[in-house]
């Protein structure tokens, strides 16, 4: 469908004219985080850019915008998806999770938590593709060794932690999920020796 | 929802440290786990228009023409800037103001930006940027070091020390031929680190938003808001009461976002004149071209040692290739000079350095700015003298450290010195005695150190204000809010806030609220570099808290009339120390002192003491504590692919105390990690010829450690507390990363038996250099000469213990004179 709004030099509603001159846009509604949010978008926008921009779920962030990094990981039905290569189109009546849907009533998602205690976020920016994949893996596999949470993480690059708090993260959420005690072990807080 | 936990609730009245020394959450880390931080690209204004800017595809080039009228009648274009828009240079230092918000006259690098366009929305915006013309007139482009100082291209810059080069420096401290005449062993040594970048996660954004009575608000991912202020202030030619900078939150900088760049002042013009908010977010590709990264190094080194390893003089020469612009690159030139001696003694010491300019994008400082390719060459060399001086590596390092409350060869006043204890450390730890030099073929065990300051001693631009300002304001109902210009990049700058206040104000650190890095609410802090923000903005910090506190004490010892020392703080009560059973919560002795004093607010603030050196170059170098490090590597070594993997890493840091020790331990390992990417794989490389293209600016190219690459980390605290220090901290964020590359190089020989003499370690450079060592030849890989340069006569400055004052011996000669030859 074209869409409705003019192109105006100065109209900022007006969406851009490449998509115009392509005359393609599309509506469809999202269930993201468990909601529906109907969208009018170009049919190239990623399901990052609607995220972000149409949706306004600005926890999702990009590092690359060409499927690199992992920092723009949401999950669709449960796996890890790089919102930055998706579109919308393709992703009707799929479930979307980005960070903004996994704390609960009962408060942050056991992963949030044990990020939080260790430390794992640092700059915080490829933390939420990051807790979404490690997310994934846990449903999948509540009891995952250190080469199986490596070899999940192993398209999310994080250049602030050198990836080991987040490791003891995932094992510590992993360990709580199970209903197992899990505290931080004295040289997870203060070191070896 | 109540993620995190208080710290311990037991009101008492001993002195122990209560927040101070414990491992607490961050104060904004519920909000990074959340998604709810917010970075500069997250921002959305309304009417906000879409910045995209035209970048030149050749490295060295004249500016013959620009046409943009096809661009302005693009629809949904607003505005279109060009060079002559912002005439006005600036760059981060005084002494360099050699870049312009777009490109003028000439290009002078790929990726040099010379248009930007402002639409309704980043596509069309990018649209734009294609129907403008641009005509160059190519100039032969420099390529490298060795290009440069060929003198055969034309010049880069109309300034600097010499053709093509930006700066030159000569400086020596004793006789240093004396030295090495008298040394058992003169171990001679060359050396190079390839350029790298810091490959932060988040891409560069910033938002500009003018108003019609002359105000402008600009939000960016800068690590040095105060910096983005001048420079907004000079190019825009407003006054800086009209602009505020609010640096948001940075997604990673690692010295990165640390000079004030042409996109942001773009930005703020083209809101000037649409009178819209104007947002940019750069694409990756274009990250690597801000670049400011790791200098590609050539680096000489000549030691004299005596039989038992100790140093009896040094002579130092780096090169460095610094990219199209200055950037921060006289300070980095100065500072791959200046931390040579601050671990083991160095009798006497010469360093001549030079940075050169060449048509590749600006480098500048990057975690621990200048300071790791020289200790990566130093530890190398002294790897190799230790051996054939038959000295066991750790013993020989053990044996010489610099005293504590010493003043080196070059007038860098030591405090508190905790390298002997990191290496025993790590020596014990990691098994050295017994495994190094013994392992089989192909994995190896190498040993390094390291040094870095916690925050210059001097500012960028001179002045004699405070480098760090903090307000505390405090509430009648207990509340208290924490100003501070410091810049929150991940390392924890605002939790450190926190955490000081609330130990010394007895406290909930996470019922503090912090307000940072905004121009117009904060005092000035002048940004998260070199390493300054825990030790500066920590003391700043203290200082305002006991102003606030000393107010409390008075009224509440007025109240109980009672002597103010019996006035305790803690654990959100106060209380008398000699009657337990009398007290009042924090937010009555508030309401006290609001009532006696009128409202509550104190300042802090901080400046570091007087470096002993008096010399042209002392600025460099001097800081109020330095932290050290000391590592053991264990690495494998694949002989048939020449592939490295590092197994292990064994490290011992002098944080001097750790406010946090969690985050501290994170520090630690990101450093780890990024030595390692370093040493193995990162590099800012680029096509041959004279083009000048970079090979690879993309994340899934430039490779960078992932998961499967990363190492097992063993991390020890060592705090031994420096007087200069908030509790005696010192510093973490970027120390630990020095020692990283030179003991995995170090592992590299003791594994097979072969030097590669640069960084990164790839498989290429191990193979060729087994390669010779199978043909019987020097089984070493690495650069073959230095560049002919004729260099200055070096400042002359006496050291400490040959009756030196800190004065050059004839202070009137000017460094110069130094050129090329052909």
């Amino acid at each position: 469908m074209r869409h409705p709004y003019p192109v105006d030099r100065l109209g900022f509603m007006a969406p851009s004219s490449n998509a115009i001159e392509a005359g393609a846009y599309v509506s469809l509604e999202l269930r993201v985080n468990g909601e529906l949010q109907a969208v009018s978008v170009p049919v190239h926008k990623t399901l990052l850019e609607v995220l972000r921009e149409d949706i306004g779920l600005t926890g999702t962030k990009h590092g690359c915008e060409l499927g690199e990094c992992g920092t723009c990981t949401v999950l669709v039905d449960g796996q890890p998806v790089l919102s930055c290569l998706a579109l919308p189109a393709a992703l009707e009546g799929r479930d979307v999770t980005t960070v903004e849907g996994l704390e609960s009533a009962d408060g942050l998602h056991p992963l949030q938590q044990t990020f939080v205690e260790l430390g794992a976020a640092q700059c915080g920016y490829c933390t939420p593709g990051f807790v979404l994949t490690a997310k994934a893996l846990l449903d999948d596999n509540p009891r995952p060794s250190r080469a199986d949470i490596e070899t999940a993480l192993g398209g999310n690059l994080c250049r602030c932690t050198g990836y080991l708090k987040i490791y003891e993260a995932v094992e510590l959420a992993a360990a709580r999920m199970r209903g197992e005690p899990g505290e931080p072990t004295r040289e997870m807080l203060y070191g070896a020796g | 929802m109540a993620p995190v936990e208080s710290p311990p609730r037991k009101a008492q009245t001993d002195d122990r440290l209560r927040v101070v020394g414990t491992s607490l959450p961050k104060v904004d880390a519920v909000a990074k786990v959340t998604g709810r931080t917010k970075f500069a690209d997250d921002l959305f204004l309304p009417r906000m228009l879409h910045c995209r800017m035209l970048r030149s595809t050749t490295p060295h080039a004249e500016i013959v023409s620009i046409d943009t009228q096809r661009a302005e009648e693009h629809p949904g274009v607003v505005a279109v800037l060009v060079g002559r828009d912002l005439p006005t240079p600036y760059g981060i230092l005084p002494v360099s103001q050699d870049e312009h918000a777009l490109c003028i006259d000439k290009v002078r690098f790929i990726g040099d930006p010379v248009a930007a366009v402002a639409a309704i929305d980043e596509a069309t915006a990018f649209e734009a940027c294609e129907l403008i013309e641009v005509e160059y007139a190519p100039l032969d482009s420099v390529a490298d070091i060795e290009d440069a100082l060929d003198g055969d291209d034309p010049a880069i810059h109309a300034y600097g020390d010499a053709h093509n080069v930006h700066k030159v420096v000569a400086l020596e401290f004793g006789d240093v031929e004396a030295g090495l005449a008298d040394a058992h062993l003169v171990q001679e040594d060359l050396l190079f680190y390839e350029g790298n970048t810091h490959l932060p996660m988040e891409q560069h954004a910033a938002l500009g938003d003018y108003r019609p009575d002359d105000r402008l608000t600009l939000w960016s991912s800068s690590q040095t808001p105060h910096y983005v202020h001048r420079a907004l202030a000079t190019v825009l030619e407003m006054a800086p009461s009209r602009i505020r900078v609010i640096a948001t939150p940075n997604g990673g900088g690692f010295g990165g976002k640390s000079d004030p760049f042409n996109h942001e002042i773009v930005v703020a013009e083209l809101s000037r004149r649409t009178g819209r908010p104007v947002k940019i977010c750069l694409n990756r590709e274009e990250v690597f071209y801000c670049h400011r990264g790791r200098h590609p190094t050539l680096m000489w080194i000549k030691t004299g040692f005596k039989q038992d390893g100790s140093i009896t003089g040094m002579h130092f020469r780096s090169f460095l290739d610094g990219g199209a612009y200055g950037s921060y690159g006289v300070a980095s030139t100065y500072y791959t000079g200046a931390l040579q001696t601050v671990t083991y003694p160095v009798a006497a010491y010469k360093f001549e350095g030079l940075r050169v300019f060449t048509n590749k994008p600006p480098c500048g400082p990057k975690r621990g700015h200048g300071t790791p390719q020289p200790r990566f060459a130093l530890e190398v060399h002294i790897d190799k003298a230790a051996e054939k001086l038959g000295l066991d590596p750790a013993r020989m390092r053990l044996d010489h450290l610099v005293e504590p409350d010493s003043v080196t060869a070059n007038y860098l006043k030591i405090g508190s010195m905790g390298l002997g204890a990191c290496i025993e450390k790590v020596v014990a730890e990691s098994g050295w005695n017994d495994r190094y030099g013994k392992l089989p073929e192909g994995k190896g065990l190498g040993l390094a150190c390291g040094s870095y300051i916690s925050g210059a001693g001097l500012p960028i631009y001179w002045n004699n204000m405070p480098h760090s300002g903090v307000q505390l304001k405090l509430d009648r109902g207990g509340g208290v809010t924490v100003f501070c210009g410091s810049t929150e990049i991940g390392q924890g700058s605002d939790s450190v806030l926190a955490y000081v206040v609330a130990e010394v104000l007895g406290i909930n650190p996470f019922e503090i609220d912090i307000i940072t890095a905004d121009t117009s609410l904060t005092p000035v802090d002048l940004g998260s570099y070199s390493s300054r923000v825990t030790l500066m903005t920590g003391n700043a910090a203290l200082q305002a808290a006991e102003r606030a506190r000393e107010l409390l004490v008075r009224s509440v010892a007025e109240k109980w009339d009672v002597p103010g020392v019996r006035v305790a703080m803690a654990d959100r009560q106060v209380f008398d120390v000699q009657d337990p059973e009398c007290t009042m919560t924090f937010a009555e002795a508030v309401v006290l002192a609001e009532s006696k004093f009128g409202t509550i607010g104190t300042v802090g603030s901080y400046t570091p003491p007087r470096s002993p050196g008096r010399y042209r170059g002392a600025g460099v170098g001097p800081s109020p504590a330095y932290s050290y490090s000391a590592t053991v590597a264990e690495v494998s070594v694949d002989v048939d692919t020449g592939e490295t993997h590092v197994d292990d890493v064994w490290i011992a840091h002098d944080i001097g105390q750790a406010i946090n020790p969690v985050v501290a331990i994170g520090q630690v390992e990101g450093s780890v990690y990024m030595g390692l990417g370093e040493a193995l794989m990162e590099e800012m490389t680029y096509r041959g010829n004279r083009n000048i293209v970079h090979h690879h600016p993309s994340m899934l190219e430039y490779k960078s450690p992932t998961t499967h690459e990363m190492c097992r980390v063993h991390t020890y605290l060592i705090e031994d507390p420096d007087p200069n220090g908030p509790f005696g901290a010192k510093e973490v964020g970027q120390g630990p990363l020095l020692p990283i590359p030179p003991a995995i190089v170090n592992g590299v020989y003791d594994a097979v038996g072969a030097r590669v003499d640069e960084v990164p370690v790839t498989p290429q450079k191990v193979l060729a250099a087994l390669k010779r060592k199978a043909k019987q030849e020097e089984p070493r890989e690495g650069p073959k000469k230095a560049p002919q340069f004729v260099w200055p006569e070096a400042i002359q400055v006496p050291p400490p213990w040959a009756g030196g004052d800190g004065r050059a011996r004839d202070e009137r000669r000017e460094i110069g004179g130094g050129g090329v030859r052909k």
